[in-house]
């Protein structure tokens, strides 16, 4: 009982105190609960040094350089602070006599070993260890012994180098490799003094992630084969910006000397890539520099792709739009602005048929669903996935998701035909054929440990295309059936290419699809093709259907950064620039909004595709009310989707989510029948490393792309009669092709699969785009 | 009243005796066997406190006993088993069967000569707090010791002392044997729980987790010694405080000490605890018998290579934990090394370092580098390349490791290893300056001392490595 | 370079069995490919990478942190010397060095006949029996040179080899898991490790 009545008690608000407070070299400062005492004291403007301690892993308090004092019962004790969390009350003080004594002690016993080579060293200029030498530690060694002697820089995977004389043993790489990547080849190996990073014996260190070791070693232990002597850190200059190599939109900085790319570096965004980047990210900025690029524009002379001036070629890409029937494809491999420059130079010629995917992508009502954005996805208690292998597609939102999973804040339940990278993460995952996914799910969704999974809490459903083989009709289905379940799920829409919300928001999607596109075109029902940035003989699933439609169209005009099997019979090829050489913002699979920047000159000739746009316009007397990227974005600003960019919040590190307007699946009716048994149902899919550009114009990624096989459960190859490894025969509908077939039990049964623009047999030759799915005949040859 | 008989001491003392409660079955040639150990009343007590007592009960008696742990630390074993978080399950017992501190020789004879008083002892006690399962993690190079055991336990699980349903009780547990693999620091808890996990052995960082909050699996876990153990089926059969009063006010029971080197009958002994002197046990004919050829005491290391080293004022103290702290060394694990007047004291310094140099886990900074340092200026000394200036170089790298040089050390190290290293150049250079400046100037060591000349392979720090 | 034979990968899996987490097996593993081949090899890493399902950089990383574990084939009879302090003090580094004349090789490495390898190894828990060896992981106590010949000369002529098995043996009786096995522990961890 109290006889406190309620007004007293609103007069009085109960302040509820959420942080903690603590004293740091003697200022009072507050604390996020939970913080440990090393990142409070930076916050509280004391920064403690350190080389072990990494903010996206786990604190190991191992190299114990960032000692501090901590007032305890029985006086100042030393701790390291990058293991001690902060608590009310706490007294740290990082600069008294004993801590400077121990760091200097800890900073000279880690330089005894140390080679010192720092003038010949990449890290040299930008490395912790050399900055606390100089800052922190004593002078002259007086280690005067031998130092530890290892052979020199050792591969340790087709990108990585190691230099052991520099490491030291710091366990981030092998942390990160472990914890983060989930590829644990790289170990410390052999004990104490002798104690080396390594790898198992002739096992090379093969992680999609290996460049990020090279970015959070504290030394110059570790290089990266693209860097390796190409600079020297005072010689670079950067800007942040935003990967656009696949959708998930990675912030980065770039960097570059005497107007060449040289490294790209991640940047920690809460949001999205917490500082991580994929090798392919990473290192793909090569192909920016490569010999091949586009720097002219090409017309077609009768018998070959000539060098014009641009004033030519545009006049010519003019004069086609003007006239005769146009469609578009491509664009989400551009920038907003590009998109959208495009997007109303289409409206203005009234040109309809536009679709940024081909065909191999989402319908544009999956991105009107209510979306989650991959932090939700990250945080969800499940996360429902139907989409293709992750960590060969969206490779940092597989590292968001597996460490949901890893952490226990998720758990994952998976559908696939194939097993995927996150598979050995799922609670469940459960198998799954082309055609028969709608139904899957909904058996499994009714299963009573599923239902009580699934009411446990929110649930977010990353949906995707995990084959091109067979109609997106299957996934839509799939997707209904679990949003017929779970009405308040949540979607996050998987897309490959980096930018392809932004071109649907700008205006580059239509009603028609690029199979309708291409179809009209090969039916001789279209007089102009412009490809934005497209290959269609390279990316379209079905290969004949793109090679027919390239064929009979009379202009097939292409704005590319290189010649491709499709501009080659192009009439006017224009060059593009490419990313790092433009301005700009994208859109990646949740509707984020970041910045692209330029770093260098473009290349030749080459102009943003939003340029050309204006240019094309102005030659027609199109007013489009926009000549920069300014005045571009002033004019998306304009339009309601592109309304939330009003306050600069494109800008930031973390950007700023758009909605699409609201809308739903559209009704399906996707059965594919079952396959007789002397058939496989074909699954094509991509690999991080393929035949496109970006890797195969990146000298240090194009080896690594591997041949195509034909992969087969080891149980129906058995059934077939054909061994591992062999040559057979296989025959869809639209061809046949010989081709090395592997057993591969990660290939659910009566399934094939197959690699998509792999080195090798193209896979796009067997697909019928128009199929509900494909089945294929395997035979001995 | 204390079991305690006293014997006429010749020196002047009064050698304290009391029962063989560990070591009663070390000269029977069939005590290892089943049939020798239940010939012998073994398992009564298993039995005991099965069907007669509750675990709280148990653990009452063991809190009672006061007993110390006898790995190292000296931490009473009842208060240990009382921080285990209640109600999380499953938890586990680890049995600590490592014993590489150098000078330490008795947990091998327990396993070798006793096991079955031991795997008593472990049921005993996981019936007392609960354990799951328990580990017993033998040292990799004692093979006898794990045959014996392997054997035992196969005796016990065939006679229902193991496993489903003991003695006909409902409780189950298992024991998994299993070893090391040659690696000294796996000895300590954390670093022998990460080894039992498949892992390198590298201490974990204490705090945030001590095991028996969060040990073995990441659940709660008590990691205790082989001896510590081995005396719980005393304790269950005559009673916590009968065990208690077996030693001195301050150090309970029996306990086990081995005494190696310059004495006459090097020998491991079962003493009452706290009341036995250095002296007693280095003159009594019963014990060493005296110092070889009647030379003196020149020092010697109380509690294994950890330890800080005593000298001839310190024979007097008696073996118990909280005299010897205060005289600034340790008991540690029992483990007494005795170097007469004639011992070189810059070698023997020079090998207790290049111990703790080899055994680094190599986890942390100061020990992995700074113990190796400190090697191989030592070594450098032996071999006639010191300089005058290494011996406060050796000062001040010792104190980058554990600054202060204080008793008990402090450290910057994740676990007490690296200031292991500084304990004998603390003790040796501080009292026998002399020593190491002769070698700095002359190359060899002083008159009067054993010289030997150093073997050619000896130093821990040559590098070469592809 | 071999992998486990088929009665040892029965064992494997039984060794395995008495463990909550697989990974705990590792080092029991270890042990026992050195049985089977004398020392660890490449494949039999490999093959214990799969048995517990952890890549082999990771069993490597455990492996090469315990010196016991021999990457390469070393003698029959592995010799090992005390040279810490209480043996040290009585005559271990001598006992050493007479070691290595009457083979003829320094310590650290092996005979031509592949018979003998010397160490010099810590402590080994016979301080009160020093001078004190272990060949093969079995004491010889109070060790002189006369009996360091002679048992060099025993174990060539083959007159030990009831009592020390070739290098890799340890323990000559094995724990079984019979129908008494609890299983306790192992139940109530997997129950909390499916979280
Ligand atoms: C470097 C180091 C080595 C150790 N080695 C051993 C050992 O070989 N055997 C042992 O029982 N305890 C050893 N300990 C002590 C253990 O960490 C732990 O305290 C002990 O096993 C607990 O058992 P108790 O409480 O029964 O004494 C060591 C500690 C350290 C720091
Ligand atoms: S290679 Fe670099 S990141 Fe890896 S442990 Fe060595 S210093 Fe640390
Ligand atoms: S995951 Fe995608 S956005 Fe991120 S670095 Fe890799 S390719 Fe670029
Ligand atoms: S003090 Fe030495 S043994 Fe202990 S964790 Fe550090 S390196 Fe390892
Ligand atoms: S940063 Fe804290 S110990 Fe390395
Ligand atoms: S010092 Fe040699 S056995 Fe202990």
């Amino acid at each position: 009982m109290s006889d406190v009545n309620d007004t007293e008690v609103q007069e009085t608000p109960v302040v509820v105190k959420t942080t903690l407070s603590i004293t740091v070299d003697g200022r009072a400062h507050e604390a996020e609960p939970g913080q440990l005492l090393i990142d409070a004291c930076e916050d509280a403007g004391s920064y403690v040094p350190r080389f072990c301690y990494h903010p996206r892993m786990e604190p190991v308090g191992m190299c114990r350089q960032c000692l501090v004092e901590v007032e305890g019962p029985r006086g100042p004790m030393m701790v390291v602070s990058c293991m001690t969390p902060v608590a009310e009350g706490q007294v740290a003080r990082t600069e008294t006599p004993s801590v400077k004594r121990a760091q200097e002690g800890v900073l000279e016993l880690l330089l005894a070993n140390h080679p010192l080579d720092c003038p010949v060293c990449d890290k040299g200029g930008e490395c912790p260890l050399q900055d606390q030498a100089f800052s922190h530690g004593p002078g002259e060694s007086r280690f005067v012994e031998e130092k530890r002697h290892y052979e020199k820089p050792i591969p340790i995977s087709d990108l990585v180098f190691l230099d052991r004389e520099r490491c030291i043993l710091c366990d981030r790489c092998t942390r990160f490799a472990d914890e983060v990547a989930g590829d644990p080849l790289i170990s410390f190996t052999q004990r104490g003094n002798n104690t080396q990073v390594n790898t198992f014996p002739d096992e090379p260190f093969a992680s999609y992630f290996s460049g990020n070791t090279v970015q959070i070693c504290p030394v110059g232990a570790l290089t990266a084969k693209p860097y390796r002597f190409k600079a020297r850190p005072w010689d670079l200059e950067q800007r942040e910006s935003t990967c656009t190599t696949c959708s998930v939109g990675c912030r980065t900085v770039i960097q570059s000397s005497r107007d060449e790319l040289l490294r790209y570096q991640g940047s920690d965004s809460d949001a999205v890539n917490w500082g991580w980047l994929c090798d392919k990210g990473r290192f793909n900025f090569e192909n920016v520099n490569s010999e091949d690029r586009l720097e002219q524009p090409l017309m077609h002379d009768g018998s070959n792709l000539v060098p014009v001036a641009w004033s030519q070629a545009s006049a010519a890409v003019a004069e086609a739009l003007k006239t005769g029937k146009a469609a578009i494809l491509g664009g989400a491999r551009g920038t907003n602005e590009d998109a959208f420059a495009w997007a109303r130079l289409a409206d203005a010629l009234g040109i309809e048929m536009r679709d940024p995917q081909l065909s191999d992508g989402l319908p544009a009502e999956v991105f009107g669903l209510p979306s989650a954005s991959i932090e939700e996805a990250a945080n969800a208690t499940t996360i429902i996935v139907i989409a293709p292998d992750l960590k060969e597609e969206l490779p940092v939102l597989y590292l968001r998701l597996r460490d949901a999973a890893e952490k226990r804040r998720s758990r994952i339940l998976e559908f696939t035909a194939v097993s995927t990278g996150l598979t050995k993460y799922s609670w469940k995952s459960v198998p799954t054929e082309p055609g028969l996914q709608a139904s899957v799910v909904r058996n499994t969704l009714g299963e009573a440990a599923v239902r009580e999974q699934l009411g446990k809490g929110n649930v977010v459903v990353v949906v995707g295309r995990a084959s091109l083989a067979e109609s997106a009709d299957h996934t839509v289905a799939a997707l209904s059936a679990v949003l017929a379940e779970v009405p308040g799920a949540k979607v996050l829409p998987v897309v490959r290419r980096g930018n392809v919300r932004g071109a649907i928001a700008a205006g580059l999607g239509s009603n028609s699809n690029a199979t309708e596109i291409l179809t009209a075109a090969a039916a001789g029902k279209l007089d102009t093709l412009v490809l934005l940035g497209a290959d269609p003989i390279a990316d379209f699933p079905d290969t004949d259907l793109a090679r027919r439609a390239i064929s009979a169209v009379r202009n097939v005009i292409s704005l590319d950064t290189f010649l491709t099997e499709s501009t080659a019979r192009a009439s006017v090829v224009l060059p593009a620039s490419a990313y790092g050489e433009k301005e700009g913002t994208t859109t990646n699979l949740e509707g984020r909004v970041t910045s692209v920047a330029q770093k260098v000159t473009a290349r030749g000739t080459s102009r943003a595709d939003w340029m050309v746009a204006v240019d094309i316009a102005s030659r027609l007397n199109v007013d489009l009310g926009f000549d920069s990227v300014e005045s571009i974005q002033r004019a998306m600003i304009a339009t309601s989707v592109f309304a939330p960019m009003a306050d600069g919040g494109a800008n930031t590190r973390e950007g700023v989510l758009i909605d699409q307007p609201a809308t739903a699946l559209p009704a399906v009716s996707a059965t594919a029948g079952t396959h007789s048994s002397y058939d496989l149902r074909l699954v094509v899919s991509r690999r991080m490393y393929d035949k496109g550009a970006s890797t195969a114009h990146s000298p240090s990624l194009v080896g690594l792309a591997q041949r195509n096989v034909l992969r087969v459960n080891s149980a129906d190859l058995a059934r077939i009669g054909v061994a591992s490894g062999t040559s057979v025969r296989a025959t869809s509908s639209k061809a046949s092709v010989s081709v090395t077939v592997e057993a591969d039990d990660s290939v659910g049964r009566g399934v094939a699969h197959l690699t998509f623009n792999a080195p090798g047999i193209n896979a796009g030759d067997l697909i019928d785009v128009n199929a509900s799915v494909n089945d294929i005949k395997v035979e001995t040859l | 009243m204390s079991e305690n008989t006293t014997a006429n001491y010749s020196l002047g003392g009064q050698v304290p005796t009391g029962p063989k409660i560990l070591t009663s079955r070390w000269e029977s040639a069939d005590g290892h066997t089943y049939d020798g150990y239940v010939r012998t009343g073994g398992y009564t007590a298993l039995r005991k406190a099965l069907t007669t007592m509750s675990p709280a009960q148990v653990h009452d008696e063991v809190k009672a006993s006061e007993m110390q742990g006898r790995g190292g630390a000296g931490f009473p074993a009842g208060t240990k088993w009382g921080f285990l978080p209640a109600d999380v399950h499953p938890r586990y017992l680890v049995i600590n069967g490592d014993e590489s501190e150098p000078g330490t020789y008795k947990d091998r004879l327990l396993m070798e000569k006793d096991p079955h008083q031991l795997i008593e002892g472990i049921i005993i006690a996981c019936y007392a707090f609960g354990a799951a399962q328990a580990f017993l993690y033998v040292r990799g190079e004692m093979a006898l010791a794990q045959e014996r055991l392997a054997q035992a336990l196969n005796d016990a699980y065939a006679n229902n002392l193991v496993g489903k349903r003991i003695c006909g009780t409902d409780f189950s547990v298992d024991i998994t044997l299993t070893w090391g693999a040659g690696a000294y620091i796996v000895g300590e808890e954390t670093a022998l729980i990460e080894s039992l996990e498949g892992e390198r052995g590298m201490p974990r960082l204490k705090p945030p987790f001590f095991p028996a909050s969060k040990g073995l699996y990441m659940q709660p876990t008590i990691v205790n010694n082989v001896e510590t153990l081995s005396n719980l089926p005393y304790i269950v059969n005559q009673g916590g405080t009968t065990f208690k009063d077996l030693g001195g006010a301050t150090s309970s029971g029996m306990r086990i000490f081995a005494v190696s080197g310059h004495v006459n009958k090097p020998g491991v002994f079962e003493v009452p605890n706290g009341i036995t002197t250095f002296r007693m046990l280095f003159e009594a004919p019963e014990y060493c018998g005296g110092v070889r050829v009647n030379r003196k005491v020149k020092a010697f290391i109380p509690g294994g290579a950890s330890a800080m080293w005593f000298f001839d004022e310190h024979l007097d103290l008696p073996l118990d934990k909280p005299t010897v702290d205060q005289a600034g060394s340790m008991l540690g694990s029992g483990a007494i090394v005795v170097m007469d007047e004639t011992t070189d004291m810059v070698k023997a310094c020079w090998r207790v370092v290049r111990f703790f140099a080899r055994e680094s886990c190599g986890k942390c900074t100061p020990c992995r580098e700074g113990t190796t340092w400190l090697e191989r200026i030592l070594h450098r000394i032996l071999t006639g390349n010191g300089r005058r200036e290494d011996l406060d170089l050796l000062f001040e790298v010792s104190e980058s490791i554990s600054p202060g040089l204080a008793w008990p050390p402090r450290q910057t190290t994740i676990c007490p290893l690296g200031p292991s290293a500084v304990s004998p150049i603390a003790s040796a250079v501080n009292r026998f300056r002399n020593e190491f400046e002769h070698y700095i100037e002359h190359g060899r060591a002083i008159a009067g001392v054993e010289y030997v000349p150093m073997h050619a392979g000896s130093s821990h720090g040559a590098h070469a490595h592809v | 370079m071999s992998r486990f034979n088929d009665s040892n990968v029965t064992l494997a899996k039984e060794i395995i069995g008495r463990f909550p987490r697989a990974k705990s097996a590792v080092i029991p593993l270890l042990h026992l490919a050195q049985e089977q081949d004398g020392y660890v090899t490449r494949d039999a890493m490999s093959h214990i990478a799969e048995l517990v399902n952890v890549t082999t950089s990771e069993v490597y990383g455990t492996a090469t942190f315990y010196e016991m574990f021999k990457f390469e084939p070393i003698g029959k009879y592995c010799v090992n010397v005390c040279t810490n302090i209480a043996c040290q003090l009585v005559g271990g580094w001598e006992l050493l060095e007479h070691a290595e004349e009457k083979l003829g090789i320094k310590a650290g490495s092996t005979t031509d006949d592949g018979l003998f390898t010397i160490e010099d190894v810590e402590c080994i828990a016979a301080c009160t029996e020093a001078p004190a060896i272990q060949v093969n992981y079995r004491y010889r106590y109070k060790v002189t040179a006369e009996n360091l010949d002679q048992l060099i000369d025993d174990l060539r002529a083959g007159r030990l080899a009831d009592e020390i098995p070739p290098h890799g043996t340890l323990a000559r009786v094995r724990q079984n898991t019979t129908e008494a096995w609890a299983n306790t522990g192992i139940e109530a961890q997997a129950k909390v490790d499916a979280g």
